[in-house]
């Protein structure tokens, strides 16, 4: 504790004193008397100045807008016109500094709103850098396309091998064409050819596969029927039996026409032939000539369209490629499948002596003795110069000479080749045109007629007299044999029945008589050669393919041995034969 | 084992014999079409072991006479899919194994 220190009691030290602090001087006299002349007294001043300065400094600047300034600024550019450097600025500004006493400028002072520059170490150097001009763009790039490969060791070995198959071509065809006298233009003809239709061939053979493997996979039902399905209700109905649809073969462009023609292929079983045109004489107009395959019913394997109705057709025996057709105009024409084109091979014309009737049938018969072709037509014109117009004709499957033709008044005539003029035999038949004649496939001496006046008829070629009648109850459009039974036949009728009958089971009545089309006429029915189905045409333009029951196939009655060969069949024919003759033979 | 090692012979004899250029795809003028073809040809025999540097002559070349940015591929077995200018792409196969795709594209 020093010694001068005030010396407090405790209480007083704990006294708190306030202090405020104020913006007011504390140095600054509070009692300030001044005397007032107007009141004669002496009277304190209420406002005291608070303010104390702590240091005055008097500075140089002049504010630049102000107007002393301005008067500086003016006089220098007056006296010194020229932005000079500084030292010369300098004495100008001391010069100018005399005429106005008043200003404290300084030379600081006036630089400042001036900017000067020194020409001796001041230089300024303004440059751009060089800008490449824009490059002007072409107004069109070069046009670009894509491209892609695989390059693999067999991809370079398939092209090298095709590559050397094409040069073998080459040269084989070099050496082949060299003799002819356009050769160098064929063989390019046959190169652009070849090279088109290589392509196109391969995808369209493989595009054919797969055509059928579709058919077969949406009509799987139906392929499965037609292997397998044996309608075992058979076993109840017993004699009776039943025709199952099987395909429908139908084209677009067919729908106006009617079937005139059917005939399975005898070397490809599954091949078959449509003749369309129409039966209507006052509507004719174009005819087609259809070929479908069984394993493919949406579309035909071969069309030819032709001018006029097709009449009729037949397919070569053993040369299944040459089709032989008939036509409304009375032409003939054959066509050869294997060659492309819808042309036909060969066609009568006026000249060379075609009908002038509609042509009703055509057959092929065996070759003559030069290896030509021969076939035979059959049509209403004068037939070798006899009055009687033919409607059908069949040739005896094992006698070469002898035939059949069936007239339009309903007679039928035997002929021979030989005798062009005469005919051997007539049968007075029917009284409406005869629609076929058919020779029975076993027996020699049968032979089968339908017509338009309602009945079925079978003879004998010996007998005048038919051997069993069969009315059908509408007009008989077609009838043919069973090749595997020398006793079953099948007829179509014009109100869309298919009558099937054999003989050896039943001989009045068929054993299957089924309505297969409403509203529509059956024009043709054929069976076919190796499976137990039978097409059946209609006016429409469709065919029907329909697979006979087990009673309809029966070769044998029930429980009796079953012996093979075409003999039985002709035993089994003559049997009931001689069954209707005795009684004739007695009675005569 | 004899058998199969003559045959490998005859393959090898095979291809040698068929090793003839053949142009699998192109679409450049006649011209330009077999200058090209007989330089990839060279290219290829000059360095018939080496597919670097054979690609790397022919694309040199190609950039000379024909302009700039020219694409070669030299090789036994692989795919492709390339943008080209239109007329200028050329895909040939060579020496029975060899695949070789010239393009240019800038």
């Amino acid at each position: 504790k020093p010694p001068e220190q005030l010396e407090l009691t405790e209480t007083e030290l704990k006294e708190e004193i306030t202090r405020t602090l104020t913006a007011n001087n504390p140095h600054a006299p509070q009692n300030i008397v001044r005397y007032s002349f107007k009141e004669r007294s002496y009277k304190p001043a209420l406002v005291v100045d608070q303010m104390a300065v702590h240091f005055v400094m008097e500075g140089n600047l002049v504010y630049q807008d102000s107007n002393e300034a301005r008067r500086l600024e003016a006089n220098l550019t007056v006296c010194f016109p020229q932005v000079t450097p500084v030292e010369d600025g300098a004495e100008a500004e001391k010069a100018g500094e005399e005429y106005r006493p008043d200003s404290a400028a300084s030379k600081a002072d006036k630089k400042e709103p001036k900017v000067t520059k020194n020409q001796f170490n001041f230089s300024e150097r303004a440059s751009q850098t060089l800008n490449n001009p824009l490059r002007k763009l072409p107004t069109e790039p070069p046009q670009r396309c894509t491209f892609s490969a695989n390059a693999n060791q067999w991809e370079i070995y398939d092209a090298y091998v095709e590559e050397l198959q094409k040069q073998e071509k080459n040269k084989e065809k070099q050496k082949t064409i060299q003799l002819k006298k356009d050769g160098d233009k064929k063989k390019k003809k046959m190169m652009l050819t070849e090279t088109q239709n290589d392509d196109i061939n391969k995808v369209g053979k493989v595009a054919k596969i797969i055509e059928r493997m579709l058919h077969q996979n949406t009509f799987d039902d139906i392929a499965q029927d037609f292997k397998y399905f044996e309608d075992a209700s058979d076993e109840f109905r017993g004699q009776q039996g039943t025709i199952l649809p099987l395909w429908k073969f139908h084209y677009d462009k067919t729908k106006k026409l009617s079937v005139t023609a059917l005939c399975w292929n005898k070397k490809y079983p599954d091949l078959f032939s449509v003749g369309l045109g129409s039966y209507n004489f006052t509507k004719q107009g174009r005819g087609m000539l259809v070929f479908y395959s069984l394993k493919n019913s949406a579309f035909p394997e071969y069309i030819y369209p032709t001018s006029s109705s097709v009449l009729c057709l037949d397919i070569h025996e053993q040369r299944s490629y040459l089709v032989a057709v008939g036509f409304y105009d009375g032409c003939v024409a054959v066509y050869n499948l294997k060659r492309e084109g819808q042309e036909p091979v060969y066609k009568s014309t006026a000249k060379t002596g075609k009908h002038t009737d509609p042509v009703w049938q055509v057959c092929w018969h065996n070759d003559d003795m030069d290896n030509n072709h021969n076939f035979y037509s059959v049509s209403s014109d004068a037939f070798s110069s006899l009055l009687a117009c033919g409607t059908s004709m069949d040739f005896h499957k094992q006698i070469d000479y002898l035939f059949l033709v069936g007239t339009e008044e309903g007679k039928i005539h035997k002929c021979s080749k030989t005798y062009s003029r005469q005919y051997l035999e007539t049968y007075a038949a029917h009284s409406m045109p005869v629609d076929t004649v058919k020779w029975n496939h076993f027996h020699p001496n049968v032979f089968i007629s339908c017509s338009s006046d309602w009945t079925v008829k079978i003879w004998d070629h010996t007998i005048n007299t038919p051997m069993f009648t069969f009315d059908l109850k509408a007009a008989v459009g077609d009838v043919a044999w069973a090749p595997y039974s020398s006793t079953v036949f099948a007829a179509v009728t014009t109100d869309g029945t298919v009558h099937v009958f054999d003989l050896n089971i039943n001989k009045y009545e068929p054993l299957c008589q089924q309505a297969v089309v409403a509203k529509h006429r059956l024009t043709h029915i054929e069976f076919n050669p190796i499976h137990p189905i039978i097409i059946v045409g209609d006016d429409r333009g469709y065919v029907t393919s329909y697979k006979l029951s087990p009673n309809l196939r029966k070769k044998q009655m029930k429980g009796q041995e079953q012996p093979k060969g075409p003999e039985v069949e002709v035993v089994k024919m003559e049997k009931l034969l001689s069954l209707l003759r005795e009684p004739e033979q007695n009675t005569v | 084992m004899a058998g199969t090692g003559e045959g490998k012979k005859e393959e090898a004899d095979y291809k040698r014999m068929n090793s003839f250029p053949l142009i699998r795809h192109t679409d450049m003028p006649e011209e330009m079409r077999v200058e090209t073809m007989e330089l990839c040809v060279t290219a290829c025999e000059k360095f018939a072991t080496n597919n670097e540097s054979a690609a790397k002559m022919i694309k040199e070349s190609m950039d000379k006479k024909f302009g700039s940015s020219w694409h070669v591929v030299i090789g036994e077995g692989f795919g492709f899919e390339v943008t080209h200018e239109v007329k200028n792409l050329l895909y040939m196969f060579f020496g029975g194994s060899l695949a070789v795709c010239v393009w240019k594209c800038s």
